[in-house]
């Protein structure tokens, strides 16, 4: 997979004309301060990582990038978070509307209850995408075949898509997601219910992703993030530690406790 | 000797014995309890087990048999003339055991009888000192064998498991039985109506009025026994309770559940429970005196012709009272939806009530068709509302504004009072009661049904 091999570094954490942006972003669940000034861009058509040890923050950030905190009481937030330079905080800004823009697929893959079809319909049927029945059909199917599930599936769409099996029922999720067109995806932690080969499969297909989405990733798996990413974030203790491309981050990191992450020292 | 006092002595036997054969493991066990296979309370509670449980069998078995024995020993003796003849007889041992409990000197009867009714007495004696002699000793017998095969290999563990899996099964049995022994019980009756009135009549006849002639010139003498009018009554309140209960209820269940903040669910879901716990004679008071004419008046006033015992006062106040079944437990299913859906649903861009809607609600159908069909099986049957605010004329009617009856409500004013047991009249309310029986069973079995087909797996 086509890694950047350029090593020059730009001032991070700006980069020119960010598809997403983060800045002096603090979160708090009741009094605990679970995120703190976090400034981080994401640039548009490539992987971004966020890595860190359990309970760092980064899946809290990565819900912050959707307003899925919003779902949680007790939750306020504090800062700015842009897309295509508009605050996603501020009161204009219909979360409906934000979250078709910005999809999200879960840790735990979590198909609805219906049919396989239903399932990738779900989003473009709520949405009004489409006006009959063969432009569904045909979202459904593209949304399949980018995901990479419509050879698997294409004879048992009306079937549960609980029956399907983990890697594919996480596939389908992707499916789901990418069904609403959507600008950004945002990817929790994706591969960590799914075997190893599930998982390489998941990963080509974020390599894939790469050419029409904005993809963050959050992943448990450095190597994962290694092979995915085009930029790499480290996130300790609710603070942003440093940010760049993949290969710097992995090769010559800055910031000591980087190293130390991912030379397996802590973690 | 009195039966609790034989049951306190046998319970006094099972502490000693639990004592006996705790103590026997400990001294087996030389100061290690992990030299013994089970731990002492084991062998305690295996001795105590032993001891306890054939005693009570015996009882049981006892008791079953104990009474039928000695009436077998007694009409043997009795003249030739008073058994043959099942009234005369039924007679004569009502007086013998009379006599027996000591009373019955008013009484006429031959010497014979006296003579029956005194040896009865001494059987009664005997019988008792034998049941107690035998209960004891079998009691005493287990402890003596169980205490003796107490050894530190002995696996005192594996045995009282198995011995309380027994009693488990046991009581499911009895669980069973007991449903069975009802079911046998209206079936024999109602086996008895269908003696004197034809099924086909009680199944598909349009009249119900079971007024029958006690004597033979009394006019009226033929009743009708048609349950459908009954049947189409229940089914019409049954409908218009549901009318009432499944949208109020599953919308409140969706606004306390998904909507409300915490502080107002701490409050009304209590306040909403409250409303199961009302009697229901509370309710048929609130649906005859405020309901009932209220409908009346404003039917009078919109120019309806409300009868003042309806089936929609009826109706709705039954579907007040179950209210809270539905909503409480659609609210239970509901909040067992996992997060993650929620999330995904969410993560696409749904409102609330989309994910609702389209997520949450299908999710949740099957424990809701069990709430709604658990709340049908008690609106059919409720009894006290409709006798108080329907009424008791079986008008074959689907108008709601017109008095109807129940099955139940039937059942109950067939059985109240005097009754002869074995009139067409009486008997009628056993049919009813099976067929109504049969309905609710047919009910759930449907609802399992439909629970099963529509149930997903979301894990």
């Amino acid at each position: 997979m086509a890694v950047v091999t350029q090593s020059a570094m730009t001032a991070e954490p700006s980069v020119t004309s960010p598809k997403m942006t983060a800045r002096d972003l603090n979160l708090f669940y009741g009094d605990n301060q679970a995120l703190f000034d976090v400034n981080l861009d994401i640039v548009e058509r490539q992987v971004t990582a966020l890595i860190g040890p359990s309970g760092c923050g980064k899946s809290t950030f990565l819900r912050c990038m959707n307003r899925m905190n919003d779902t949680i009481d007790g939750v306020t937030i504090k800062g700015k978070v842009t897309l295509d330079d508009r605050d996603i905080y501020d009161k204009a800004i219909d979360v409906v509307q934000l979250r078709a823009r910005i999809g999200m697929v879960f840790q735990k893959p979590n198909p609805f209850p219906k049919s396989i079809y239903d399932n990738v319909a779900y989003g473009p049927r709520i949405h009004g995408l489409v006006n009959s029945r063969d432009e569904l059909d045909e979202i459904v199917m593209t949304s399949l075949e980018r995901a990479g599930l419509l050879k698997e599936v294409k004879d048992r769409l009306p079937e549960p898509a609980t029956g399907l099996s983990g890697g594919q029922q996480q596939r389908l999720c992707i499916a789901r997601a990418v069904a609403v067109s959507p600008e950004v995806i945002l990817m929790d932690e994706p591969c960590s219910a799914l075997d190893p080969i599930a998982t390489a499969k998941v990963e080509e297909l974020i390599d894939e992703l790469r050419s029409n989405y904005t993809i963050v990733i959050v992943t448990h798996s450095m190597q994962q993030a290694a092979r995915v990413s085009q930029r790499t974030a480290f996130f300790h203790l609710g603070k942003l530690v440093e940010v760049g491309e993949t290969d710097q981050i992995f090769t010559n990191p800055k910031d000591e406790r980087t190293k130390g992450y991912i030379t397996g020292r802590f973690g | 000797m009195s039966l609790t006092y034989l049951l306190l002595a046998v319970a006094l036997l099972c502490a000693v014995s639990f004592y006996f054969g705790r103590q026997r493991a400990v001294a087996l066990s030389n100061g290690r309890y992990s030299n013994l296979h089970s731990l002492p309370a084991h062998y305690g509670m295996y001795t105590a087990l032993w001891c306890g449980l054939p005693a009570l069998g015996l009882l049981l078995v006892w008791m079953m048999f104990e009474g039928t024995i000695i009436q077998t020993m007694i009409v043997a003796d009795l003249p030739e003339e008073v058994t043959s003849n099942s009234g005369l007889l039924s007679l004569a041992l009502n007086s013998i055991s009379q006599i027996a409990a000591g009373g019955g000197e008013h009484l006429t009867v031959s010497p014979e009888i006296v003579e029956a009714g005194h040896r009865l007495a001494n059987l009664n004696t005997i019988a008792n000192a034998a049941l107690i002699v035998v209960m004891v000793s079998v009691a005493l017998v287990g402890l003596a064998l169980s205490y003796r095969r107490i050894s530190s290999e002995m696996r005192a563990r594996n045995n009282v498991e198995r011995l309380f899996r027994y009693i488990m099964i046991v009581c499911s049995a009895i669980a069973i039985l007991s449903t069975v022994g009802i079911v046998f019980s209206l079936l024999f009756e109602a086996l008895h109506f269908f003696g004197k009135v034809s099924p086909l009549d009680f199944l598909f006849g349009l009249e119900w009025s079971p007024q029958t002639a006690i004597r033979a010139d009394q006019v009226a003498s033929d009743g009708a026994f048609g349950a459908i009018p009954l049947f189409v009554g229940t089914l019409l309140i049954t409908l218009i309770a549901m009318f009432v209960a499944v949208p109020v209820g599953l919308f409140s269940a969706i606004y306390m559940g998904e909507y409300a903040s915490p502080k107002f669910r701490a409050v009304a879901k209590p306040a909403l429970e409250i409303l199961a716990g009302v009697p229901t004679v509370v309710y048929g008071f609130f649906a005859a005196l405020t309901v009932a004419p209220f409908l009346r008046d404003n039917g009078a006033v919109l120019g309806l012709d409300v009868s003042s015992e309806s089936a929609l006062a009826a109706g709705l106040v039954m579907g007040v009272m179950i209210i809270p079944f539905v909503s409480s437990l659609s609210d239970d299913v509901m909040s067992q939806v996992p997060k993650s859906l929620r999330d995904g649903s969410y993560g696409l861009g749904a409102t609330k009530s989309e994910t609702i809607r389209h997520v949450i609600f299908p999710a949740a159908l099957p424990g809701i068709v069990g709430a709604v069909l658990l709340a049908v099986s008690r609106a059919i049957g409720e009894t006290m509302i409709v006798v108080m605010a329907a009424g008791l004329a079986a008008n074959m009617t689907v108008n709601p504004l017109q008095a109807v009856t129940t099955v139940t409500v039937q059942i109950v004013t067939l059985l109240v009072g005097d009754q002869e047991f074995d009139s067409a009249k009486t008997l009628s309310a056993f049919a009813l009661g099976l067929l109504l029986f049969l309905i609710t069973l047919g009910l759930n079995v449907f609802a399992l049904k439909v629970v099963q087909k529509y149930r997903e797996k979301y894990d």
